[in-house]
């Protein structure tokens, strides 16, 4: 990673509340044009995080370099957040006509008229909602509304953009579109972005790196597929719904096959770990097949296990089905499948998959 | 009945011919209330905007303190003002006692908890990131302070009727600070209460009318802007 090409940087952030550790962040970086997506379960900082990297949370600890430079202090926070960007869950737009308030950030840095309606009508062009400049910022829809406070925010022409779960509050559909138009105007502006979000979906749709957040530290930063197919902990991985997680103890290993015990059982997965040692195994649940008894001979997964059904869960268009084969796993097939091996809660099955479908982590 | 009908109509009378002395009562009412309301304006907005962007223990006692003085008894304003403007009082040189300026002191002490108390609440009733959103916009804290005033207008504007119906209808701490002096403190109010004790009613009833007439325009002008002003 060239050092030039970083735009923002933290360095051992923390942040207190009532003598709390709410956020600790070792390091933290963001590259010109990077899209960054804060993912986590509620309350584990990824908010925190987000407003501390904005400055608009103080911090208790660390340091925060914009273009290599220090920000701290009145004056250069102030200079930071004109060059930043901010939307938050709610659009907080003003009590006025809409083009005001995409005219605000602009006002707020004393533009010149002609500049200001130049900027206001493309944003208002670009998401869609010129027909709207003069309405009332409050007589609009939820996603009307929440362009609006996105093209506030880019009118500005910043060039970190932040974004506090601005979708949360959209129906679908909605959302769909909003994430469409986005994901287009990231690609064309190049503008780096740090978003917070719940949703995976977004994450994987659009950022370039995802960090995952836990109890207010980053349990694990990198590319999106990399944090899905090789997540770096047990938390990760039941997080990025690695279907089956189970706990287990490495018997030994053979041509970088490793063996390991699960209560009696033994699975197999690609990978070097000495015997002895406490690991944790991720499976996908699509990759994990089902059978009818006794019809898997001569495949060439290495895991076979029987079991019985516990539970079928209507997904929408597939179902999520969980077996006991001494120890949990989990699987998605779909209604033909289940049509045409008549399966049913207590059915017995034979599942299995491929050693290298299982991501192997080290437990500490 | 009687008493009732003719007083009615020698009020209009009076007021159809501009009688110089109600003339000149209703304009240093006018005069007075505006400028206590003005001063209570500035001390109440300020110390409501800054009390309710501020965050301290105690906050919580403050703010109940001063929705407690939005209901100060104007006598007991009255006699305060009048102990510390008396002779040997705290603020006795400025010989301010039986001037216009006491009663614009009086009253801007009844007005201000008024107009604070509002203001807290005004503020604080804006959504709790909009502070956050304004900043992130780039804004400083007085570009900051100003848009959440903007944001917060109509409820203000409430808080500008409150305290200027409160200190024009009020007749305690006037007749105690101003004295009543024919004309140099005459208030409509303090001239009320005297014209009904001497029994002049139909004086009294125009000068009620002439009250009640000012407090509805007052508030209808500002019940106006503040239903006009929405974008639509």
């Amino acid at each position: 990673m060239n050092s030039e090409q970083i735009l923002l940087e933290v360095k051992h952030i923390e942040v207190r509340r009532g003598g709390v550790r709410v956020l600790e962040v070792p390091q933290f970086s963001l590259r010109q044009g990077e899209v960054v997506c804060l993912v986590g379960p509620n309350g584990s900082g990824k908010s925190t995080l987000l407003l501390t990297l904005c400055c608009l949370l103080e911090r208790q600890a660390g340091a925060l370099l914009f273009k290599s430079l220090p920000v701290a202090g009145r004056r250069s926070i102030l200079e930071f957040r004109r060059s930043t960007a901010t939307v938050f869950q709610e659009p907080l737009l003003f009590d006025t006509t809409v083009y005001d308030n995409v005219a605000s950030g602009l006002k707020i840095r004393g533009l010149s008229r002609q500049e200001i309606r130049l900027r206001v009508e493309q944003n208002l062009d670009r998401f869609r909602i010129g027909h709207l400049a003069g309405r009332a910022a409050r007589k609009l829809s939820g996603g009307e509304a929440q362009r609006a406070s996105l093209a506030r925010a880019l009118a500005t022409e910043p060039e970190i953009l932040f974004l506090d779960e601005p979708f949360s509050a959209l129906d679908p559909p909605t959302r769909e579109a909003l994430l469409d138009d986005l994901e287009g105007i990231f690609r064309d502006t190049g503008i780096a972005v740090v978003m917070a979000s719940h949703d995976q979906a977004e994450a994987l749709r659009l950022a370039d790196t995802m960090a995952v957040m836990r109890q207010g530290r980053l349990a694990q930063v990198g590319a999106p597929a990399d944090v899905m197919n090789f997540p770096a902990d047990e938390f990760v991985a039941s997080f990025v719904g690695m279907g089956t997680v189970l706990k287990g103890r490495v018997l030994q290993t053979e041509q970088d096959t490793v063996q390991v015990a699960i209560g009696d059982k033994i699975i197999e997965c690609v990978g070097q770990a000495a015997a002895g040692r406490q690991v944790i195994l991720c499976v996908r649940p699509e990759n994990v097949t089902l059978a009818l008894p006794g019809c898997h001979d001569g495949d060439s997964a290495r895991n076979h296990f029987s079991g019985t059904i516990a539970r079928i869960i209507p997904m929408g268009h597939f179902l999520k089905v969980e077996l006991d084969c001494g120890f949990f796993l989990s699987t998605h097939i779909t209604h033909h499948s289940r049509e045409a091996l008549g399966l049913a809660e207590g059915s017995a099955v034979a599942a299995s998959f491929k050693a290298t479908a299982v991501h192997m982590i080290p437990h500490a | 009945m009687d008493l009732i009908f003719d007083g009615i109509g020698q009020a209009i009378v009076l007021l159809c011919t501009l009688d110089p002395e109600t003339v000149r009562i209703t304009l240093l009412s006018l005069q007075v209330s505006g400028a206590a309301t003005l001063v209570s304006l500035f001390i109440g907005m300020g110390a409501g905007i800054s009390l309710a962007l501020a965050d301290f223990r105690g906050k919580s006692l403050l703010v109940s303190l001063i929705n407690t003085g939005m209901g100060l008894p104007p006598v007991v304003v009255g006699l305060f003002v009048t102990i510390f403007l008396w002779r040997n009082g705290p603020l006795g040189f400025l010989e301010m006692l039986y001037t216009p300026g006491a009663i614009i002191l009086a009253q801007a002490v009844i007005a201000t908890p008024i107009v604070a108390g509002i203001t807290v609440a005004a503020i604080q009733n804006l959504p709790r990131n909009l502070r956050l959103q304004i900043l992130a916009l780039g804004a400083t804290r007085i570009q900051m302070i100003l848009l959440l005033i903007r944001e917060a207008r109509l409820p203000l504007l409430a808080a500008v009727m409150a305290g200027f119906g409160g200190v024009i209808s009020e007749v305690g701490a006037s007749i105690m600070v101003g004295g009543n002096i024919k004309g140099y403190t005459r208030v409509l109010t303090t001239a009320t209460v005297m014209e009904t004790s001497k029994g002049n009613f139909d004086i009294a009833i125009a000068l009620g009318i002439i009250l009640l007439a000012l407090t509805f325009a007052v508030n209808y002008i500002l019940t106006h802007i503040q239903q006009h002003d929405r974008p639509r």
